[in-house]
C-alpha cells in the first residue's frame, strides 16, 4: 500500500495526523554528517524552518517543556525545590527545554522585569555540537535546518557539549548518547510544528518558515517597541551562521540579561579546526572504529574505541572548552 | 574512561524504510549507516483513535484530542497514549497550559483508584471491599441515619423534611449530567448539607 | 464570566486583580496577549506579588492582601473627580439616578441598621424611595442630594489616592498611573475588560471586591460591550455547571432558590420571588419565576408534583439557616453533629480552611464516603505521614469507604466553561480496573436506598419512592438522557395561546428553550436557563461550528451557551438608547427599526423597544445598580474592612474586626490571631505548574514543581536570617507548615500607616498522595471564616511568622 508523503511544515498549529504518511524529509535532505570526510550534495533544498520564541509573550508557565516531555516520552527526575522556579534545575537527557527565569530591576525604568526564557537547542546554522563530533552520523543536519542527534552512532564521549556555543546537550548515563531538542523532527516530518509550539498558551512560541519567523518577529519588535523597549530585537546570531531556533528579546542589546543567553555566540576555534586535517587525521582512527562497530553492531558484535583515540580526542575538545564551561563527564559514561 | 559501545542501543532500522537506493549511492555511504542517519522518529499517533474531549482542570475548558490505541465506539478497550490540544477549537486554538499538556498522566496516574476498597474503625489500612458490598452498607448507613434524624417539621409545626446529618459534597469537574443525577438524589433524599467546590 | 476568553481579545484595556489569569489560566489567557498583539491593548495587573502576569504586563502595581475595596473605591472617586464617567451610560443604564430612602447612611465603618449583637444589619433603610404607584423615585439631572449617584460619590469621597496608599501600601504614583489608564476606557469607543478570580473571592468580604470593580466598569460604560465585562475566571472546569444545576445547599437548578421554614407553602414561596417592575415597562424577568419551578419541580417528582400537592413542596428541604454550606457542615461535624458525609471529587482536608479543625471534624464521623479518580489525602485522613499528617490510626474510628470512579478520558457529557459555554464530550478511553463513573455510582446508592424504603418503610419516603427515575436503564442513566431531562420537555401538547389550534410542542417532545415553559404542570425541565441546550434541533452543546463571521469572538455556532445561547451578558447596554451601537467599530446587537438583531442574541425581547424597556431585564429596576439595596449583607456600597488578621486596624473604626456581619462561629474566633502574635501577611495561590491537589499525581507536573516552598521578600529574608533554597517554618494561630524558601525580589515590603508589611506567599498544591513530594497546603495556616455572602473561606489574607528551620545554615 502506497501513503501519500507527508508536506512541509508551515505553523505549529494543527492537529498531528492519525493516518500513515512518508515523512516529509529524510537522510536524502542532509547536508551536514557529523565525523564524515564527505559531506552530502542533497538534490533538493527545503525551505529552512525555524522556531521563533517571544520572550516578551512568554508567561513562563513551562506548557513547552511539558508537552516537550510528553510527546518524546523522557520521563525527567522529580527534584527537590532549590529556591527557584527551575525545575529540572537544568536540562537534562530527559528535559530538552527549560524556562530560565531572571528577576531584573532596571535601573532606567525603575521598573521589575521577570525575564524567562525558553532554553534549547538553537538548531545553529553552524552547528558547533555537529563540527565537534567524533562518531559518525551521530550528529546530522537537514536542509530545513535541524540539526539532529542519532544516538545509534552517538558514542557518548560527548565533545558536543563542549562544542556548543549554547551548552545545550546532556549526556545520559541511562544509555551514555547525548541527548537534546530534535525541533521534533518526528512531527516535522510528517507536516507538523513541535509539540513546545503546539502546546504554547499564549503563543511566544511559533514555528513555521523561517522567512515567515522573522516577518513574525518584525511585527513583535515594532510593538514592542511602541511600549518603550527601544531595544527590542531578534536573536539569530550571525557567529554561528544564524539559528533556527530564534528569540525575539525585550533587551536586544543584552542579551545575556536573560539567564546565560551568550551576547556572541560562537564556534571555539579549535572546534573549527576540527573540520581540517586533525579531524581527518588525527582522528580518523576513531571515526573508523566508530563506523565499524556499528557496522559490527548490526552484523557481528559490538567494537570498542581505542583508549588513545579517545583520550586524543579528549584532549583537543576539552582545550576547546570555554574556561566557565564543565567538560564532558566521561567517567559518568 | 572507555565508552563502551556495547552498552549502546541496537540500531533500530525499522524507521527508516523510506529512504531510496539512488540517494544511499549519492551519499557514498553503507546502506546501514545511511539507514541509521535517516533515523527520523516514526509518527507515533499513526493508527490511533482520536476523540474530542474538554480539559477537565479550568475552565478555561480547552478542546482536546485524546489519542488512544483501540476504539471504544467499536467495542475495543481503548488506552490513551497521547492527548494534544485541539486546532480547531476557538478558545485555545491547539494550545495547552503545562496540566493540559500533561493530563495523560492524570489519566494513567500510578495513584489512580481501581477498586472499592474500605477502611475499618481504627484500622491503618485500606482493603479491598466489592461494589456490592460497598453500596450496600453505604445505603444501609443512610437509610438508619434518616430515619433517625430527618426533621420532619419545625417547632411551628411545617412540615421541613430536612436531613442534616449526612452531607454531600459534589465535585468540580464533573459534567453537567452527572451533576444532575447527584442533584436528584442528594435533594430528592432530604440532604441540605450540600455544596460543591465553587464554595471554596 | 459576562463575555467569553474568546472576547477579550476586543479589549483595549485588562485589568487583572484578585487573579492570575497567565498562571491559572494560561490558554485563556492568550486572548489578553492577541488584544496586546492585533489591537495594541494594555495590561495592568495589581498583586501583592509581581506574578507570571505581571511580568507581561505594561503596568504593575502592588497592592496589601484584603485591601482592593480601598483601591476601587478610590478608582470611583478618581473617575468621578477627573470626569472619567460614561455619562449615557451611567445616566440610562444604572440606578443613579434613583432616590434612596432619607434614613439611609454610613458612619464609623458601618452602614445603617448594623446590630452588632446579632453581628447583622437591619436592611430596611438601604432601599429606594418609592412613588404611590410603587416606582421607585428617580431624579434623572442627577442634582438631588439623596440619588444614588450623589450618595455613592459621597460614600467614596475619603478614597483619596493618599488614603488609598496609606492602606494599600500601592505606590501613589503607580495608582495615579492607573486611573489614568483606565479612566480613558470611559469613552464609549474604548473598553476595559476586568479578569478575576480567588483572588477576589476568598476575603470574608470578596463579594464586595467584586462589585467594587463591577461598579467601576459600569461607571465606565464597559459592561454588556465586546472587549469589556466582569469576567471571573472560575477555578475548575464545572464549578459553574455545578452551581448552575444548583448543587449548593440554598440552591436549586437555574439560581432558583431552596426554600425556607418561613415559606410554608408555595404560594408565600412564590410571593418574594416574582419580582414585579420597579420602574414602569420593565422586564423583570424573574417574573416568569413560578413557570421555571413548577417545571423543575416536574422534572424531579413527575406525577407526585401537583396543584394538589402544592407541585410536591414539601418534598424540598426547608432550610432554617441560610445554608448548610461546607464551613456551616465542618463546623456541624466537629460538634459531633454529622454522622455520614459524601466526598464526590472533592479534598476538603486540603481544599478547607483549617485543616487541623478539619482532621478532627472527619475523625468524628461514622461513614466517610469518597468517589475519586485519584486517591485524596481526605480519604486517607486516618492515615500517618510524620508531620505531613500526623494523626493516629487507632484513635479514628471512622469507616471510610473508598470508591473508584472514571475521570473526564472515559466519560460523556457537558461541562461550562467561564463564558457560560456548555460543551461536549466524549470519551476515548477505557477506565482502569473496576472504575465506574460518578452516575452509576449515584444510581446504585438511590436504587438501593428506595429499595430500602419499599421494603421496609420508614420516615417520609414519598420524596425518594416518587422520585422520576424513568431511564431506560436505572442502573446508569446515559448522559444523554440526563441532558435531555435538563432541558426539559413537554408533557401534554403545548399550543400557541394566540391560537389554540397551533401545536407548538407535541406532547413528550423537548421543548426548544425556557420560554416555551408554563407552570400548570404541562412542561418539566430541570434546570430552566440550560433549556435549549438539547431540544429538538438535537444536542447543541455537541456543535463544532468554529466560523466566526466578522471576527467578533462571539462563535455562535461553536457549542452552546447559556442563556439562549447568549455569548455576552447584557449585550443591549452595547446599544445607545436609540438602539445603535455604542461603538460603531465593535457592533454586537443594534436595533433595526423594528426589532433587535446582530452578532449574538440579544439580551432583551427582540422585538422590545430602544427608550423604552432598559438593558438589565433580570433586574426589576430594568438597569444595573451602583446601590445594590438590600442584596447584599454587607452593604449596598463596598467599603473597605481589613481581614479577620489583619497587620492593621480599620480606619474607619478600631473596634471592627473583619467584616462585621461575617459569620464566625464561636470556637474560631480564640483562633484569630493580632500581628503582635504574628506580624506577617499571609496569602495563597496556585502555581501554573499545577492544578488544585490534582497533578501532584502526574509525574509529569511533580516534575515541574517538586516541592512545597514559600515567598518571601529579599527584605523579609535578611530579617529573619532566611537563605535562598533553604528550609523555613511558616506558622499560624492554628497550624505549622515546612517549607523550602524561595526569596525573591517579586514581593516586597509594602509601607501601609508608615510601617513595612511583609507578605509570605504559600502556593497549595502539595500533600501527602501523588507523585510530587510530600508537603503541606496553605490551610493548615488558614482561619475558618467565610465571605459575609457566599461563604468563600478568607484564603488570601491571614497572618503568620516564618523562621528558618533548626539546623538549617542562617544566611
Amino acid at each position: 500500500m502506497s501513503t501519500e508523503t507527508a508536506s512541509q511544515p508551515v505553523t505549529a498549529v494543527a492537529n498531528p495526523p492519525t493516518v500513515p504518511l512518508a515523512a516529509g524529509f529524510d537522510a536524502r535532505d542532509l547536508v551536514r554528517i557529523s565525523a564524515t570526510t564527505q559531506q552530502p550534495t542533497p538534490e533538493r533544498q527545503l525551505t529552512p524552518v525555524a522556531k521563533l520564541i517571544d520572550v516578551s509573550k512568554c508567561i513562563g508557565c513551562k506548557a513547552c517543556q511539558t508537552a516537550c516531555v510528553e510527546w518524546n516520552d523522557t520521563i525527567p527526575e522529580i527534584e527537590e525545590n532549590v529556591g527557584v522556579y527551575e525545575n529540572p534545575h537544568d536540562l537534562t537527557p530527559d528535559m530538552f527545554t527549560l524556562m530560565r527565569f531572571t528577576e531584573y530591576e532596571n535601573e532606567e525604568t525603575n521598573n521589575l522585569e521577570w525575564l524567562i526564557r525558553k532554553d534549547g537547542c538553537m538548531h545553529c546554522e553552524d552547528p558547533g555540537c555537529l563540527k565537534a563530533c567524533p562518531a559518525p552520523g551521530a550528529i546530522v543536519q537537514y536542509s530545513n535546518g535541524i540539526v539532529d542527534f542519532i544516538h545509534e552512532n552517538c558514542i557518548g564521549c560527548g565533545y558536543c557539549i563542549s562544542g556548543c556555543p549554547f551548552d545545550i546537550p546532556r549526556l545520559s548515563q541511562r544509555d551514555h548518547t547525548v541527548y537534546k531538542c530534535t525541533l521534533c523532527s518526528d512531527r516535522v516530518a510528517v507536516g507538523q510544528g513541535p509539540a513546545c509550539a503546539k502546546a504554547c498558551p499564549t503563543q511566544a512560541i511559533v514555528f513555521g518558515t523561517k522567512d515567515d519567523m522573522k516577518a513574525h518577529a518584525e511585527e513583535r519588535i515594532a510593538d514592542l517597541k511602541s511600549r518603550g523597549y527601544d531595544n527590542a530585537g531578534l536573536y539569530d546570531p550571525a557567529g554561528v551562521g544564524g539559528t533556527h531556533v530564534m528569540y525575539v528579546l525585550h533587551h536586544a542589546d543584552k542579551p545575556s540579561l536573560y539567564e546565560g543567553l551568550p551576547d556572541d555566540p560562537v564556534i571555539a576555534g579549535t572546534v573549527e579546526a576540527w573540520k581540517g586535517p586533525t579531524k581527518t587525521i588525527g582522528l580518523a582512527a576513531i571515526a573508523l572504529a566508530a563506523v565499524g562497530s556499528i557496522v559490527h553492531n548490526v552484523m557481528t558484535r559490538p567494537n570498542a574505541v581505542s583508549v588513545n583515540d579517545e583520550r586524543q580526542a579528549g584532549d583537543i575538545v576539552d582545550a576547546a572548552a570555554p574556561p566557565d564551561s564543565t567538560p564532558p563527564r566521561r567517567d559518568q559514561a | 574512561m572507555n565508552v563502551d559501545l556495547s552498552r549502546r542501543g541496537f540500531l533500530k532500522l525499522a524507521g527508516a524504510g523510506a529512504v531510496a537506493a539512488t540517494s544511499l549511492g549519492a551519499m557514498g555511504f553503507g546502506e546501514a549507516e545511511a539507514a541509521v542517519m535517516a533515523y527520523v522518529r516514526p509518527n507515533k499517533l499513526t493508527a490511533t483513535t482520536e476523540t474530542r474531549n474538554t480539559c477537565p482542570y479550568c475552565s478555561v475548558a480547552c478542546g482536546v484530542i485524546l489519542y488512544s490505541k483501540g476504539d471504544r465506539t467499536q467495542g475495543e478497550v481503548a488506552e490513551l497514549i497521547h492527548v494534544e490540544g485541539d486546532a480547531d477549537h476557538p478558545t485555545n486554538r491547539g494550545t495547552l497550559c503545562p496540566k493540559g499538556s500533561a493530563l495523560k498522566d492524570f489519566v494513567r496516574s500510578e495513584t489512580r483508584l481501581t477498586e472499592p476498597k474500605i477502611r475499618r474503625p481504627g484500622s491503618d489500612r485500606f482493603e479491598p471491599i466489592t461494589w456490592e458490598e460497598a453500596l450496600d452498607r453505604i445505603a444501609r448507613a443512610m437509610k438508619d441515619d434518616r430515619d433517625a434524624n430527618l426533621v420532619t417539621v419545625n417547632d411551628a409545626g411545617t412540615p421541613v423534611n430536612r436531613w442534616t446529618t449526612t452531607g454531600f459534597l459534589a465535585a468540580s469537574a464533573t459534567t453537567n449530567e452527572t451533576a444532575w443525577a447527584t442533584f436528584k438524589v442528594v435533594r430528592g433524599i432530604g440532604i441540605v448539607g450540600f455544596d460543591n467546590q465553587a464554595r471554596v | 464570566m459576562t463575555n467569553s476568553w474568546t472576547d477579550i481579545k476586543n479589549t483595549d484595556l485588562v485589568i487583572v486583580m484578585g487573579g492570575n489569569a497567565a498562571e491559572a489560566h494560561p490558554c485563556g489567557f492568550k486572548w489578553v496577549t492577541e488584544a496586546k498583539h492585533h489591537r495594541g491593548a494594555k495590561l495592568i495587573v495589581v498583586d501583592p506579588r509581581f506574578t507570571r502576569t505581571a511580568s507581561v504586563a505594561d503596568m504593575y502595581a502592588p497592592i496589601r492582601p484584603g485591601t482592593d475595596i480601598a483601591f476601587l473605591m478610590g478608582m470611583i472617586r478618581w473617575m468621578i473627580e477627573n470626569d472619567k464617567v460614561d455619562w449615557d451610560y451611567v445616566k440610562n443604564f444604572t440606578n443613579a439616578s434613583f432616590l434612596v430612602r432619607e434614613d439611609f447612611g454610613w458612619q464609623d465603618g458601618l452602614f445603617t441598621g448594623y446590630d452588632e449583637g446579632k453581628r447583622d444589619y437591619d436592611k430596611a433603610s438601604w432601599d429606594y424611595q418609592f412613588g404611590e404607584d410603587g416606582y421607585a423615585l428617580t431624579d434623572p439631572t442627577l442634582q438631588d442630594p439623596r440619588c444614588v449617584w450623589n450618595m455613592l460619590k459621597a460614600h467614596v469621597d475619603v478614597y483619596t489616592p493618599e488614603f488609598v496608599e496609606n492602606i494599600t501600601g500601592t505606590p501613589r504614583d503607580k495608582f495615579l498611573k492607573i486611573a489614568e489608564m483606565i479612566g480613558e476606557t470611559s469613552a464609549a469607543d474604548k473598553t476595559m475588560t476586568s479578569m478575576y478570580a480567588l483572588g477576589w473571592t476568598q476575603h470574608s468580604k470578596g463579594s464586595q471586591n467584586i462589585r467594587g470593580m463591577a461598579m467601576l466598569q459600569l461607571i465606565l460604560g464597559n459592561i454588556g460591550v465586546r472587549g469589556g465585562g466582569m469576567n471571573a475566571l472560575r477555578g475548575h472546569s464545572n464549578i459553574q455547571g455545578l452551581t448552575d444545576i444548583g448543587l449548593m445547599s440554598n440552591l436549586l437548578p437555574g439560581y432558583l432558590n431552596m426554600p425556607t421554614e418561613k415559606e410554608p407553602d408555595w404560594t408565600t414561596y412564590m410571593e418574594s420571588r416574582q419580582f414585579r417592575p420597579l420602574m414602569e415597562g420593565q422586564t423583570s424577568y424573574w417574573q416568569n419565576y413560578s413557570k421555571f419551578m413548577v417545571s423543575f419541580m416536574k422534572s424531579m417528582w413527575g406525577d407526585a408534583a401537583t396543584p394538589e400537592t402544592d407541585w410536591a413542596y414539601h418534598y424540598l428541604p426547608k432550610l432554617d439557616v441560610p445554608a448548610y454550606d461546607m464551613l456551616r457542615m465542618f463546623e456541624l461535624m466537629h460538634q459531633g453533629h454529622v454522622n455520614i458525609y459524601f466526598c464526590q471529587g472533592f479534598n476538603p482536608l486540603l481544599a478547607l480552611s483549617n485543616r487541623g479543625k478539619n482532621t478532627e471534624a472527619l475523625a468524628k464521623l461514622k461513614l466517610l464516603v469518597v468517589m475519586d479518580p485519584l486517591e485524596t489525602e481526605t480519604s486517607r485522613f486516618w492515615e500517618n505521614h510524620g508531620i505531613y499528617n500526623d494523626v493516629d490510626p487507632a484513635a479514628i474510628q471512622t469507616e471510610v469507604i473508598q470508591l473508584p470512579s472514571t475521570c473526564f478520558a472515559e466519560d460523556e457529557g457537558s461541562l461550562v466553561n467561564s463564558g457560560r459555554w456548555l460543551q461536549w464530550h466524549w470519551p476515548g478511553a477505557t477506565a482502569p480496573g473496576q472504575a465506574q463513573t460518578d452516575v452509576w455510582i449515584m444510581a446504585q446508592i438511590f436504587l438501593r436506598l428506595r429499595e430500602l424504603y419499599r421494603t421496609e418503610g420508614g420516615v417520609v419516603p414519598e420524596p425518594i419512592l416518587n422520585l422520576t427515575w424513568d431511564y431506560a436503564d436505572p442502573n446508569e442513566p446515559t448522559a444523554g438522557e440526563l441532558a435531555r431531562e435538563m432541558n426539559g420537555r413537554a408533557l401534554t401538547t403545548l399550543t400557541d395561546p394566540n391560537d389554540p389550534s397551533k401545536v407548538l410542542v407535541e406532547a413528550g417532545q423537548q421543548v426548544l428553550n425556557f420560554s416555551q415553559l408554563k407552570d400548570d404542570g404541562s412542561t418539566m425541565c430541570g434546570n430552566w436557563i440550560y433549556s435549549g441546550s438539547w431540544n429538538e434541533n438535537g444536542n447543541n452543546m455537541a456543535r463544532r461550528d468554529n466560523s466566526d463571521p466578522d471576527n467578533t469572538g462571539t462563535y455562535q455556532n461553536w457549542a452552546w451557551s447559556w442563556p439562549m445561547n447568549r455569548r455576552i451578558l447584557y449585550n443591549r447596554a452595547s446599544a445607545d438608547l436609540d438602539g445603535n451601537p455604542r461603538d460603531p467599530s465593535r457592533p454586537l446587537i443594534w436595533w433595526n427599526g423594528e426589532r433587535w438583531e446582530g452578532y449574538d442574541v440579544p439580551d432583551i425581547a427582540v422585538t422590545a423597544p430602544p427608550g423604552q424597556v432598559m438593558p438589565f431585564i433580570m433586574n426589576p429596576e430594568g438597569v444595573s445598580r451602583l446601590f445594590s439595596r438590600g442584596m447584599m449583607r454587607d452593604g449596598p456600597f463596598p467599603t473597605h474592612m481589613e481581614p479577620f488578621e489583619s497587620p492593621m486596624q480599620n480606619v474607619f473604626n478600631d473596634r471592627m474586626r473583619g467584616n462585621p456581619v461575617a459569620r464566625v462561629f464561636e470556637s474560631d474566633v480564640e483562633q484569630f490571631a493580632t500581628s503582635e502574635e504574628f506580624p506577617f501577611v499571609g496569602t495563597s495561590y496556585r502555581l501554573t505548574e499545577h492544578f488544585h491537589y490534582w497533578t501532584k499525581h502526574n509525574r509529569v507536573n511533580a516534575v515541574m514543581q517538586p516541592e512545597f516552598f514559600v515567598e518571601i521578600s529579599e527584605e523579609l529574608a535578611a530579617e529573619r536570617g532566611i537563605a535562598r533554597g533553604g528550609m523555613v517554618r511558616v506558622w499560624s494561630k492554628r497550624g505549622s507548615v515546612q517549607a523550602k524558601a524561595v526569596v525573591t525580589k517579586r514581593i516586597k515590603p509594602l509601607i501601609c500607616g508608615g510601617k513595612p508589611v511583609h507578605v509570605v506567599g504559600i502556593p497549595l498544591h502539595w500533600g501527602f498522595t501523588g507523585a510530587a513530594r510530600k508537603g503541606f497546603g496553605p490551610n493548615t495556616l488558614t482561619p475558618f471564616v467565610g465571605d459575609a455572602n457566599i461563604e468563600t473561606p478568607e484564603f488570601k489574607a491571614f497572618l503568620v511568622n516564618i523562621e528558618p528551620l533548626a539546623g538549617e545554615p542562617i544566611a
